[in-house]
């Protein structure tokens, strides 16, 4: 049957376009590849090539025409055995499955897109009531978390610069070298793009990788695979196959090692669909939360923090013990204001706690715990208890996580509010090295409790 | 005909040489339906075809046994119909339809297969180079002797992780077949202006890696050396690099006017060097087949290739709740 060649979209963004000029003629015998014509779009002239082998028939769009658009018929091919003759009842059939064909194309739907399903609210308290607790620094407790879930998961490996024989550059997986063995406990050149590429590779492969970055300031140079290879694949794949595994390391300022170690990037991640975020403040939720984030089947950013590391706190002394994620932890009850933070943010918060308490203001300690995903029930009903809140993070002031709760609780919770929401951020400066100049870019307890004394009007 | 290797000097059968026929007529075939498709505006954004580089993939699955990986760039329909993926759920991917591999939520770039043990898809250039030693890490630590065959292009030859991913490939003796697709354009820039070498494949030997030159004209040349990189991956001796020769007809994608290049230069590889005509002509001098069996072959693949169209078109969108799925996984991807 003759078939009608018609007008072609040639760039993602074409709608019509100048059949320039026809480089065959009424009568040529083509095949698939030969070029036909030249055709004008808005940013170059293409070659158009043809696709079916047969004779020109009739060429129905003079060369030289402007505005042809996309899809209208330009020429008619016969096929062996065909004339010009049958070009009338061809067309007739022709134009009715290019018709069809117009419709069949996908047209951008102008209904509006079901919601997310909101994930269920977990209400079980961290650890039964009167489970034993032993002393533990963040160090240890993250230690102990890789090498319970190694145990339990002959598929879990730890792989990243100096993390066996040196037994890591902060000395958290110190041992593991010793019990696992060289096959499950990898030193990595110094190489971050590439291993992380190597990690999320693995991770496709069926393997569950926990890649330890030595500062999540190297990560920058793996920052594609982490949001490229490992966030995207499980929506690109149509649910079949994801990236499994943890990124882990520290993350945000130390103490004086300058602009290029000192990044915080929680909010950074925590804008990515298809990552989990954690940032833990104790070591019982550092140890708890890591558990969950080797079993979670997603790729887990954990942004732990180098001043953190040596603080200890109480952790229970149980076998087996995990933290669900998008589970805020309220620290301290308060009825005069709700402050909200997460990771070493946390100590600022408690220590303003402390001090307002001394003078009368009750505040209300959430610790965030994970950042992706957020407990916003539990900052929800805290603010509509106190009319007040206050954010805490060492991140800076732009596109902060403060900046996205406060337009969180404005949304949500807008008739409770009885002052404006303060963000108290680390400073719009990179980290300085001078000592003074550094305690200034970060947060100081003083400006929350300066915060506090604004939103409270006391 | 310029290449007229014998097949005598492969393994491969007058059947087999048949199979790679078809393989490779698949590919262009269902390549150029794609390209009309795109022309009618059925398939959107960006479209890159594999017309002219069919023997590379063909030529390597022929050496692949079941269970290897494969995982490559942007320009994957070739490598996804070459590894066995249904013609209709690559062709509904492209139109983003409900029944694409991946529900028509990946588009052209990004497609996957865990039963072909297909990892895509990748449109960051370079970026399926440490991917594919990631899988091949997976496959060393679970002992199971399977390779995986890592395609990337001239231009990604000069991307930074690349070597990265050389270093520690070579350090770790991953079983990696490291495939360069050489088609001599990076997008618009030819190798000549910018890769300081004119053979890629010296590259790896730094590292300790073996590397050669092969010609991605002739599937058959392909095949053996795929067989003989393969034989030095099982055998534990780590990676293998393959810069195979090789031109893309068509331009970078489908909005690509390729001005970079003269006509003349593509119509003389089509006609001299197209891979294709070249087991065509070993077939009917050989004795092999007849002018009728391979019109037979032409039509058998031209009716696969049609019924893919009409899948793709027929196919629904994807339901508006899709926008919502799979961005967590709640349980494990069955392997």
């Amino acid at each position: 049957m003759a078939t009608e060649i018609l007008m072609p979209a040639l760039s993602p963004t074409m709608e019509e376009g100048t059949l320039a000029k026809w480089l065959v003629k009424e009568g040529d015998t083509i095949k698939s590849g030969d070029i036909m014509a030249e055709i004008e779009t808005d940013k170059a002239t293409m070659e158009f090539e043809a696709a079916d082998e047969g004779t020109v028939g009739k060429i129905l769009i003079a060369e030289g025409t402007e505005g042809v658009k996309v899809n209208t018929p330009i020429a008619v091919l016969l096929e062996e055995g065909e004339s010009a003759d049958d070009i009338a009842t061809a067309s007739a059939g022709t134009e009715a499955t290019a018709d069809a064909d117009a419709k069949a194309a996908p047209a951008a739907s102008a209904a509006p897109a079901p919601a997310p399903p909101k994930p269920a609210k977990v209400e079980e308290p961290d650890w039964p009531e009167g489970t034993p607790m032993k002393k533990q620094t963040v160090r240890e407790a993250i230690r102990d978390a890789m090498a319970e879930e190694m145990r339990r998961d002959d598929t879990v490996f730890l792989m990243g610069e100096e993390v066996a024989e040196y037994q890591g550059a902060y000395k958290v997986s110190q041992g593991l070298l010793d019990e696992f063995g060289a096959k499950r406990v990898i030193d990595t050149p110094i190489t971050e793009h590439g291993f992380a590429g190597i990690g999320v590779g693995a991770a496709f492969g069926g393997l569950r990788p926990v890649v330890e970055f030595m500062t999540f300031n190297f990560a920058m140079q793996a920052i594609d695979h982490i949001i490229n290879s490992a966030a995207k694949t499980l929506y690109m794949s149509g649910g079949q196959m994801g990236a499994p595994m943890v990124f882990r390391g520290p993350n945000g300022a130390a103490a004086r090692v300058g602009a290029q170690h000192s990044h915080d990037y929680a909010a950074w991640y925590a804008q990515i669909p298809g990552l989990k975020v954690v940032m833990p403040y104790s070591a019982a939720d550092a140890k708890g939360l890591m558990k969950t984030a080797i079993r979670d089947l997603n790729p887990v950013i954990f942004l732990e923090n180098e001043i953190m590391y040596g603080k200890s706190f109480e952790v229970p002394a149980m076998d087996d013990f995990t933290i669900p994620f998008g589970k805020a932890k309220i620290w301290r009850e308060g009825s005069d204001v709700t402050l909200v933070s997460f990771g070493i943010g946390m100590t600022y918060a408690l220590e303003a706690a402390e001090k307002l308490a001394a003078d009368g203001i009750e505040a209300e300690v959430i610790d965030l715990r994970t950042l992706r995903p957020i407990d916003y029930d539990t900052i929800t009903e805290s603010v509509q208890k106190t009319n007040r809140c206050v954010t805490i993070e060492e991140g800076f002031p732009v596109a902060s996580i403060g900046n996205h709760l406060s337009a969180y609780i404005m949304e949500n919770a807008f008739d409770y509010l009885d002052a404006p929401v303060i963000n108290c951020t680390g400073k719009d400066v990179p980290m300085p090295y001078a000592a003074n100049l550094e305690k200034h870019a970060l947060i100081t307890t003083e400006e929350v409790i300066e915060a506090v004394r604004k939103v409270t009007y006391r | 005909m310029a290449t007229k290797k014998a097949p005598a000097k492969s393994n491969a059968s007058c059947e087999d040489l048949k199979q790679y026929y078809r393989d490779m007529l698949l590919i262009r075939r269902f390549e150029e339906k794609a390209g009309q498709l795109y022309g009618m505006g059925l398939i959107g954004g960006f479209c890159h075809l594999y017309i002219g580089q069919e023997a590379v993939v063909v030529g390597l699955e022929a050496a692949a046994e079941e269970g290897d990986k494969r995982i490559t760039s942007y320009r994957d329909h070739g490598h996804m119909l070459a590894c066995g993926m249904n013609p209709n759920g690559v062709m509904a991917e492209l139109t983003g339809r409900e029944g694409g591999y991946s529900k028509g939520k990946g588009g052209s770039m990004h497609m996957f297969s865990k039963e072909k043990h297909f990892y895509g898809g990748h449109g960051i250039v370079g970026a399926q180079v440490p991917l594919g030693a990631g899988l091949a890490f997976a496959d060393k630590y679970k002992e199971n002797g399977r390779v995986t065959f890592t395609y990337f292009g001239d231009g990604a030859a000069n991307q930074g992780q690349v070597y990265e991913t050389f270093n520690m490939a070579a350090l770790w003796k991953l079983p990696v077949i490291f495939v360069i697709e050489n088609n001599q354009y990076a997008m618009g820039t030819s190798q000549a202006r910018s890769t300081s070498t004119a053979d890629i494949h010296t590259r790896g030997a730094p590292f300790g890696i073996p590397g050669e030159n092969v010609d991605g004209m002739d599937v058959l040349a392909v095949k053996e050396a795929g067989e003989k990189a393969v034989k030095h991956c099982r055998a534990g001796k780590g990676p293998y690099i393959l810069e195979v020769k090789t031109y893309r007809y068509r331009g970078h994608s489908m909005s690509d006017p390729a001005k970079y290049r003269t006509r003349e230069e593509v119509q003389k590889m089509r006609e001299e060097k197209d891979a294709i005509e070249h087991v065509r002509e070993m077939l009917i001098t050989g004795k092999h087949a007849t002018e009728d069996d391979l019109k037979a072959i032409d039509k058998e693949i031209k009716e696969v290739v049609n019924a893919s169209a009409e899948f793709a078109k027929e196919s629904p969108e994807p339901a508006l709740e899709e926008l919502w799925t799979d961005i967590y996984a709640a349980e494990i991807p069955q392997a």
